[in-house]
């Protein structure tokens, strides 16, 4: 077996070293080597968006990343976005909003849409639909997860 | 429909792990060293049992789906030379071999300047995968369908290229020689990709036809490149690349000389999308027939070229 690498990383603001093998990417390391599963696994090959972290600030999907890639580097996930103080506004509103069933989609979801809000603050339902094309969801249709994200920008949705 | 997805029916429970199936890669070795010299000497000594690691889209997929056998990746990200994005409006662009698309369209002073590349790169993937692919790495992997090969063939892009025997360059459309393949020798990594600065009273314009509206493998694209006269109702040259139509991108050179032969009009446009038509030697398979590859392209040429057109009259 490939010797380990020693990797020293950022993640979620907290300075954290791990161990790992080249060929794991920065999904397993996170979820196997240090049991944040909040990421999930969708389809392990770039389409489905389930894996979806920041990295450096940039939105990617953590399966196609190499966990030895993101030394030296910072690492957002899912697990970092509630504070002691309650859920972040996109969380709220995906429960208010019903926009998940099985909630497999729900954290790359989530993710994708902060990484929009971070840069529109107030985007346009199209705007949303447009930047969330890399994430799929099985279950709801997509509608309330649209609806979620106008709500969470303060940005009117559109009639039922 | 899934980006060359394959049905998870060869894989097996991994009941070990967390993840279900067990489509992990097998062992490797990671390395990513500061010079063009260190990589070109790793990837001469390793043969084909080494590639480049740009941004991961296609390799890391690839060797999880055990499409390639490799011992080892070089991540090239830690180069200076393949991070190089500048533009000048006298020399021209240099994109650096591993820059990513988000790196292109966000520079503003680029997007005014090859809104044909813009249209392009913002067509690979979703978000997150434009935060990592690049257009050398899009260019590297080869396939027939790529689709910033035909805007890079229409705007008479040049690759450098780095290795053993010292660095050379090649016209972007004798890169590609086979799906997967290209001009590279061993020992040898793209660089960068140049594009000439755009001329006066120029626009170029790519689209492409897939059967959703994001994410999805084109089922022909066509890149269309063109410089008008001061008065803008003649074409002294024009440029077409088509994708999905054969192995590899291809220049049409006689489509692009068919719009240079008169004062614009439909009819001279048809003569360069007749010309596409004759050039494209596309197959049947599950995106779409050949002879539905042979109508598309030109329709996609047509759209192509009027929207290069128009962006020139724009100016
Ligand atoms: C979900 C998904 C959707 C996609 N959608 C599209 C799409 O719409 N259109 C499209 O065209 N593509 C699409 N792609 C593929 C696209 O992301 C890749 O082709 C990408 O551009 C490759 O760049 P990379 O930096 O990720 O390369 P990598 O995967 O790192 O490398 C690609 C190949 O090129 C080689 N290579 C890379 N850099 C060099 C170099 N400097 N010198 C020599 N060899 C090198 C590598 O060894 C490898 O074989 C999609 C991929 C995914 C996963
Ligand atoms: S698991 Fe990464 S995109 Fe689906
Ligand atoms: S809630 Fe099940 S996939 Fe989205």
């Amino acid at each position: 077996m490939t010797k380990k690498v020693h990797v020293q990383s950022t993640i979620n603001g907290k300075a954290t070293d791990f161990l790992c093998e080249p060929r794991q990417s920065l999904l397993e390391v996170l979820r196997d080597e240090l049991r944040l599963t909040g990421s999930k696994e969708g389809c392990n090959n770039g389409n489905c968006g389930a894996c979806n972290v920041m990295l450096d600030g940039r939105l990617v999907n953590s399966c196609l990343v190499l966990g030895v890639e993101v030394a030296g580097r910072k690492v957002e996930t899912i697990e970092g976005l509630a504070t002691p103080q309650g859920l972040h506004p996109l969380q709220q509103k995906f429960l208010e909003h019903a926009s998940l069933q099985c909630g497999i989609c729900t954290p790359g979801f989530i993710m994708a849409a902060k990484a929009l809000m971070d840069k529109t603050p107030k985007p346009s339902e199209g705007e949303v639909r447009h930047w969330l094309a890399g994430n799929l969801c099985r279950c709801t249709g997509y509608d309330k997860i649209v609806r979620a994200v106008l709500d969470a920008s303060g940005c009117p949705s559109p009639p039922a | 429909m899934l980006w060359l997805a394959e049905p998870p029916l060869g894989h097996k429970l991994n009941k070990a792990k967390t993840h279900l199936w067990d489509d992990s890669m097998k062992d490797i070795d990671y390395t990513a060293p500061r010079t063009l010299a260190e990589a070109a000497a790793l990837l001469n000594d390793k043969g084909d049992r080494a590639r480049i690691l740009a941004g991961g889209t296609d390799i890391i997929v690839q060797l999880r789906e055990h499409r390639r056998d490799l011992d080892l990746l070089v991540d090239v990200k830690n180069i200076a030379e393949v991070n190089e994005l500048t533009f000048d409006p006298a020399r021209g662009l240099r994109i650096g071999a591993a820059v990513p698309c988000y790196r292109i369209y966000e520079n503003k002073d680029i997007a005014k300047a090859y809104p044909g590349l813009i249209d392009a790169v913002s067509l690979v993937g979703g978000v997150q995968i434009q935060s990592r692919a690049s257009v050398g790495g899009n260019l590297c992997n080869a396939s027939p369908a790529a689709d910033t090969t035909p805007m890079l063939i229409a705007l008479e892009a040049t690759c450098h290229i780095a290795g053993p025997q010292g660095p050379r360059q090649l016209p972007v459309e004798t890169f590609c020689t086979a799906p997967g393949r290209t001009a590279l020798e061993r020992g040898e990594l793209l660089v960068s990709i140049d594009l000439p600065a755009p001329k006066p009273h120029s626009g170029a314009h790519y689209l492409r036809f897939i059967p959703r509206n994001e994410m999805d493998i084109a089922v022909v694209g066509a890149g269309a490149s063109v410089v008008l006269d001061d008065k803008k109702q003649k074409c002294l040259a024009a440029r077409i690349g088509v994708g999905a139509v054969a192995p590899t991108p291809l220049l049409v050179p006689d489509a692009g000389a068919a719009l240079v032969d008169g004062a614009l009009s439909d009819a001279l446009i048809d003569k360069a999308v007749q010309a596409a038509r004759a050039a494209a030697k596309p197959i049947s398979d599950m995106r779409g027939t050949a002879e539905y590859r042979k109508h598309l392209v030109g329709v996609l040429v047509k759209r192509a070229v009027q929207g290069a057109i128009h962006r020139a009259r724009e100016k």
